[in-house]
């Protein structure tokens, strides 16, 4: 468990208050357009079960999917691995001569590391959300699936962006976009994520508020697109269901500014548009958690956030509390599913923990746009986890304790104690935890005195 | 990859997808009168026309004077505005000028199939000509019109809106990437007078 990183974000009470304001303003948002449609509940069931169908039959809509964007004159890339995403692309720049590469948004190349695999090949990938961006410049990583920078302050912001230090959130946007504006002209490639594949259409989907999607699946000659395989859906028609319900969840708008249906590269007669389209479909430990009837279902998401807005954990220890890139109650059931996976990769997870975490208040569960069951996954893991051995023994001999009076008197003294020893293998257990004060005499000792 | 996908789903049974959930236009709605709320409570201006000539006169102090980029739509020539694309004018260009293939009201969106990708995206302002007839009511009426979009276009584009950003403080802000402004003028009759 990462307890400096959690203190810190306790001990600050201005992040509290920006973290709290901030998920609190978005989890109103989506109440208030979730209540412009009647049939909600009804619409979550259907987007759970497409879900439930593409994922179950996968490998046949993976197939369509590839028929129809080769059809529509793109190139798809299967990638097992991250390493093998990073460096489709890398060989791609390379062969095309391209040194600059502008990206909107993905938690998919997140994943992966691409930016830093980009900059030790020697080509410059810039972030042109303006969340992103900021991020970048700092070099930190995303706060929270869909508002990046939610911790920073306006004058943080400002000596990133080398502006005023009072320079307002409206001059701070035109600084960036001025920025960014040459970047998209000048760039070689376009790299975006997806936020759904289209199956019959050979499409990827994007939404996004500021048009830095638009522009950079648009303004460079190459675009590429990397989707995790779980993206999938069958039919374009699809779209309504899943639509009406990305964006009020996400940012509590009836639809999302840009909504872009794309397959494959600008056709004959069309006026813009890239000349080559390549989507990379990753698998980087999918496949693995698919193969979890029970909680395949963690690969419903479509990435909202609604979950990470009303975790009353989340809003108290913020994104930076969570071993990887998907942090909040997602997070908590996405990591331990991939630890393995990250592992074999290097990296150093400590997820373990992470399905503990939790209050299993179900608020997370309860606004999944695709109905994923979080606290009953969350349960499960708690059940495969090794630290849940060692609480089973420990609770054992506790109840043996309890059922025999003899014994459990043979343990008075450790009420006696003013202070439990904080060393050992009680150490880690009791720096999380405060004990109460106790009162001079215990119940059996009151009892004995009054009879 | 395909290998491991069957092997994690084996023993699942083959089923037909659920059907597609489209919903029916509700009866007696005022499109054009809904797609103006919608677009104005989001921040965009809407004008309403009885013909071309009152279009032309909307547009045209609009226009007047500026670096203008116009798509080649018939409705954008029909008002007497033509430009030669290029990139380069896209980007140099203080108002974008386009059509929309459709619109859906109750969301204030504009849908572009045919139009080029980059008018309505570079300059600052986007001003689209639409013809009343073409505003659907919602998503649903939309995608039982266009049920296969890729059959149509490489590109289709939904626009709710001026482009905007609460990246910041969670401040709202417009016109971040894409346009800030945006103004639609409907169209009642597109037959040329």
């Amino acid at each position: 468990m990462p307890l400096t990183q959690i203190q810190k974000a306790l001990d600050d009470p201005r992040l509290q208050k920006a973290v709290y304001s901030a998920t609190g303003r978005l989890a109103d948002g989506r109440r208030k357009t979730v209540a412009d449609l009647p049939e909600y509940q009804k619409l979550r069931q259907h987007a759970h079960d497409i879900k439930q169908h593409t994922l179950e039959h996968l490998d046949t809509y993976l197939e369509e999917l590839e028929r129809s964007v080769i059809a529509r004159g793109g190139k798809v890339i299967w990638a097992n691995t991250a390493a093998e995403a990073c460096d489709f692309v890398t060989n791609l720049a390379r062969d095309r001569g391209v040194k600059l590469v502008v990206k909107s948004k993905s938690m998919t190349t997140e994943e992966i590391h691409l930016n830093h695999h980009l900059e030790r090949h020697g080509i410059d990938a810039v972030e042109t959300d303006l969340g992103e961006y900021i991020i970048q410049l700092s070099g930190e990583t995303p706060y929270h699936i869909i508002a990046p920078a939610l911790h920073k302050t306006r004058e943080q912001v400002a000596e990133v962006l080398h502006a005023a230090p009072n320079a307002t959130p409206e001059a701070l946007t035109a600084i960036a976009r001025a920025t960014l504006r040459k970047k998209f002209l000048d760039a070689g490639i376009g790299i975006t994520g997806a936020n759904f594949l289209v199956a019959d259409s050979g499409a990827i989907v994007l939404v996004e508020n500021e048009g830095n999607a638009r522009l950079s699946s648009s303004a460079p000659r190459i675009h590429i697109a990397i989707s995790g395989i779980e993206k999938v859906i069958p039919r374009a028609q699809d779209l309504a269901v899943f639509l009406k319900l990305l964006a009020r969840s996400a940012t509590g708008q009836a639809l999302s500014v840009y909504t872009s249906f794309l397959s494959g590269p600008r056709r004959p007669g069309e006026t813009d548009g890239p000349e080559e389209f390549c989507l990379v479909l990753l698998d980087h430990g999918r496949t693995s958690v698919l193969a979890d009837r029970e909680k395949r279902q963690s690969l419903y998401c479509i990435r909202c956030g609604a979950c990470l807005n009303h975790c009353p954990v989340y809003r108290k220890i913020g994104g930076y509390s969570y071993p990887w890139v998907y942090s909040g109650p997602i997070g908590k059931i996405l990591t331990p599913q991939f630890a393995e996976t990250l592992e074999k990769e290097g990296a150093d997870l400590h997820a373990s923990w992470l399905p503990f975490a939790s209050s299993l208040c179900g608020a997370c569960g309860e606004v999944c746009p695709v109905k994923i069951e979080i606290p009953k996954i969350l349960l499960e893991l708690r059940q495969e986890s090794p630290k849940k051995r060692e609480e089973k023994l420990a609770m054992r001999l506790f109840s043996w304790i309890m059922r025999h009076p003899r014994v459990y008197e043979q343990f008075r003294w450790v009420r006696k104690m003013r202070k439990l020893p904080s060393a050992g293998p009680l150490k880690a257990w009791l720096s999380e935890r405060d004990l109460p004060e106790l009162p001079a005499r215990s119940f059996r000792e009151e009892w004995k005195r009054r009879k | 990859m395909l290998t491991r996908i069957r092997a994690a789903l084996a023993g699942s049974v083959k089923e037909p997808p659920p059907p597609v959930w489209l919903d029916p236009d509700p009866p007696d709605a005022n499109a054009a009168a809904m797609f103006a709320q919608a677009l104005t409570e989001l921040g965009g201006q809407v004008h309403e026309a009885a013909n071309l000539a009152e279009a032309r006169a909307i547009l045209e102090p609009l226009l007047a004077g500026r670096r203008v980029i116009a798509s080649s739509a018939p409705l954008v020539r029909a008002c007497g505005i033509e430009s030669q694309y290029s990139r380069g004018a896209c980007a140099d260009a203080e108002i974008g000028v386009t059509s929309a293939d459709f619109a859906i009201a109750n969301t204030g969106t504009l849908v572009f199939l045919t139009e080029p990708r980059l008018i309505s995206l570079l300059p600052p302002r986007h001003i689209a000509v639409i013809d009343r007839a073409k505003i659907l009511l919602s998503l649903d009426a939309l995608f039982s019109r266009v049920p296969q979009p890729a059959a149509l276009s490489s590109s289709m584009v939904l626009a709710t809106g001026p482009s905007r950003t609460a990246d910041i403080e969670m401040r709202l802000v417009r016109g971040v990437h894409g346009p800030g402004e945006i103004i639609v003028v409907i169209v009642a009759d597109v037959t040329a007078s």
